[in-house]
């Protein structure tokens, strides 16, 4: 017979409900764990799914993720000329904040090196990448955006054509993929009477000077598009990436571009690092204190509950004494409770989370290990409470029973 | 075990505390209940009678004194039985005046596990326990928790169970206190039966002087002493003149 499913049985409500209030804490220990690793992940998706092993910056920048970086396009096909260097694409990324609605709508813009990269690489839940150089968007699912929505950015309307999951910036805001030229049209979309005063401007001071005067095709081409016009720099990119050669030596590849003087490498890992030391080095380092906190305090809980639980159950344990029951039967219900309570609360506690943590407005990401340490702390707990119990209960008189 | 008595208990001395704290409960005691023998335990509150079912149901050993069941000698002076636990579930069946049946089980397997802890596979146990049950007329309640029984039906089951386990000697202290006189009365009757039929050694402690005709022998204990009752000293603690057929 065994005294421990027994007792439970018989004092089923009382053991079903806190084992359902253990099981939402350790859901709370989860999903804290989960949060953290989400904010992690996050803020390195971007990063790792470019697939990026050098990434050319604005000199003197961190990058495009920790702050402004502007480089000119052309830095592009220097980047290419590099020997070790497999191919290289401009970078563009910025964080825009529209209204849509009336609710306020925050979206990562990520150019896409057009022709080579049509978003054939990205985690696409539905709909299909880009099939076009232009008014073709990838929206990540958090935006709210459906396949086929038409959203008005600047002066021009795209189609939403794809739709990923879990591609956010590391300020978890979702991302949306352009071709790179129209992710650079949103960034420096300008008002028409902006352009219209700015190409004034320009026929005002080729006026000024004598080339103006005696070439009349200047002033002509001043009043037209800035594209066209050699003198002025086309719209600047955010960073470069490249790849490497197989076989090629980053160190190598670096040393000569930093030879440039106007640009800044990393490569892929100290990116990373920049990200985490840098933009969400302070949230994360937030929640991992917090998760630490809760996890020790959980811990006190339960194992206040278990010893709690055995104390309610000295006179009956004093009475098995009485008997003259041997203290491996005594041992083995106070444990086996303590475990099966355990076992429960982490099988409640994983359920309600696998059910709870997809309607976070952010990722939580609980990984195998993280269940697994959990789990290991759950059992460690149960086994120390009982102890205490044990202890408690190897000191009862057996008659304590009589009385 | 052959033909020694159930109990032998020799100059037992039981001291509680020590310095100006210090109770004697027991002066020595002693007392021999033969097999099949149903003594009577009588003596004002306080008088040491628990003290003498804990020291010889090896709950809480006696200071000195010589405790011998079934022939086998369980403590002797300092020395004791390594361990007394298993003997006690061995050997020695307990009912006492509060039922002291473990509240999560019901009352079936109440009975069971006294069976099981003695090494009874759970079927045997369980077959036992409902025969016993049967036999002290609560077969009906077997599936019932203690809190839906009835004290007399509680009473019972607590019988049942120290009676699982075939023990040589029964030991109750104030069995039938909860009881009315009635139900006190049949809960004595059954000690006898079961001491009559099994040859086991039962001490009951009791206050009822109406059901003291059950008994075999009747004891008497005052202030840590112990002696035979005397004709005049139960009639005098039992009021009216009785008639005890078993009493010199
Ligand atoms: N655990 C104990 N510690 C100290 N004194 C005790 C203890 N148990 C009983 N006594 C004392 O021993 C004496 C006998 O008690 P007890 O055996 O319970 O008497 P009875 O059962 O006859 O009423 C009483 O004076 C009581 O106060
Ligand atoms: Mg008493």
């Amino acid at each position: 017979m065994n005294l421990a499913v027994r007792d439970i049985r018989h004092s089923l409500g009382r053991f079903v409900l806190t084992t359902i209030g253990v099981g939402m804490l350790l859901m709370v220990v989860l999903g804290m764990g989960g949060i953290y690793r989400g904010l992690v992940d996050d803020a390195l998706v971007v990063t790792r799914g470019v697939g990026a092993d050098i990434w050319v910056v604005q000199r003197d920048t961190r990058g495009p993720f920790a702050e402004v970086s502007r480089l000119p396009r052309s830095v592009v096909d220097r980047v290419t000329a590099v020997p070790g260097v497999r191919d290289a694409r401009e970078f563009v990324f910025h964080t825009i904040q529209r209204e849509r609605g009336g609710r306020p709508l925050r979206m990562g813009v990520l150019g896409l090196g057009w022709p080579t990269d049509k978003g054939e690489g990205l985690p696409l839940i539905a709909g299909r990448p880009l099939a076009q150089n232009h008014f073709e968007m990838i929206a990540d699912e958090s935006l709210g955006l459906a396949l086929g929505e038409r959203l008005q950015l600047g002066k021009d309307t795209y189609t939403v054509v794809g739709l990923t999951r879990w591609l956010v910036s590391s300020g978890g805001d979702g991302i949306a993929c352009f071709t790179s030229r129209d992710a650079q049209a949103i960034q420096f979309d300008e008002p028409g009477e902006s352009v219209r005063l700015e190409r004034q401007a320009r026929r005002g001071r080729a006026r000024g000077i004598d080339f103006g005067r005696t070439q009349p095709s200047v002033l002509e081409r001043a009043s037209g598009l800035s594209g066209r016009i050699a003198a002025l720099p086309g719209p600047a990119v955010s960073a470069v990436i490249a790849r490497l050669a197989p076989g090629a030596d980053a160190g190598e590849v670096q040393g000569i571009m930093d030879g440039w003087g106007d640009v800044t490498t990393y490569t892929a890992d100290q990116q990373e690092e920049l990200l985490l030391k840098g933009s969400v080095d302070r949230a994360r380092r937030q929640i991992l204190l917090f998760r630490v906190l809760l996890t020790i305090i959980s811990a006190v809980i339960m194992a206040l509950i278990i010893y709690t639980l055995t104390l309610d159950k000295l006179h009956p344990i004093a009475l098995l004494k009485l008997i003259g029951a041997p203290n491996h039967t005594i041992v083995g219900l106070i444990l086996q409770q303590s475990l099966i309570m355990g076992g429960l609360a982490f099988a409640v506690g994983y359920v309600i989370g696998l059910e709870l943590f997809p309607r976070f407005p952010r990722r939580v990401l609980v990984t195998n290990d993280d269940l697994l340490r959990v789990a290991g702390i759950v059992l460690v707990i149960s086994v120390f409470a009982s102890l205490l119990g044990i202890w408690k209960a190897m000191r009862v008189a057996p008659n304590e029973a009589i009385g | 075990m052959g033909d020694a008595p159930a109990l032998e208990a020799n100059g037992l001395t039981k001291v509680y505390g020590s310095g100006h704290t210090e109770v004697v409960a027991l002066r020595e005691a002693s007392m021999q209940v033969r097999r099949g023998e149903v003594a009577a335990l009588l003596g004002p509150s306080g008088a040491g009678k628990s003290t003498f079912l804990l020291c010889v149901g090896l709950i809480n050993p006696p200071t000195r004194g010589r405790v011998t069941i079934g022939g086998r000698a369980v403590i002797d002076g300092p020395r004791a039985l390594g361990d007394l636990r298993r003997f006690r579930r061995e050997h020695i069946g307990f009912v006492f005046q509060k039922s002291n049946l473990i509240p999560f089980l019901n009352a079936a397997d109440n009975v069971q596990i006294m069976g099981e802890l003695i090494g009874r596979p759970a079927a045997v146990a369980r077959r036992r326990a409902l025969e016993l049950l049967d036999a002290l007329g609560v077969g009906a309640r077997a599936r019932n928790m203690p809190t839906q029984l009835s004290g007399g039906e509680q009473q019972r089951v607590t019988v049942a169970r120290a009676l699982a386990n075939q023990p040589s000697l029964i030991l109750a202290d104030e069995p039938t206190a909860a009881l009315d006189s009635t139900r006190g009365r049949q809960v004595m009757e059954l000690f006898r039966d079961v001491a009559h039929t099994h040859g086991t050694g039962v001490i009951v402690v009791t206050h009822d002087h109406r059901a003291l005709d059950v008994f075999d022998t009747v004891y008497e204990m005052e202030d840590g002493m112990l002696r035979p009752a005397t004709r005049s000293g139960v009639e005098a603690s039992a009021g009216p003149a009785r008639e005890h057929r078993l009493l010199p």
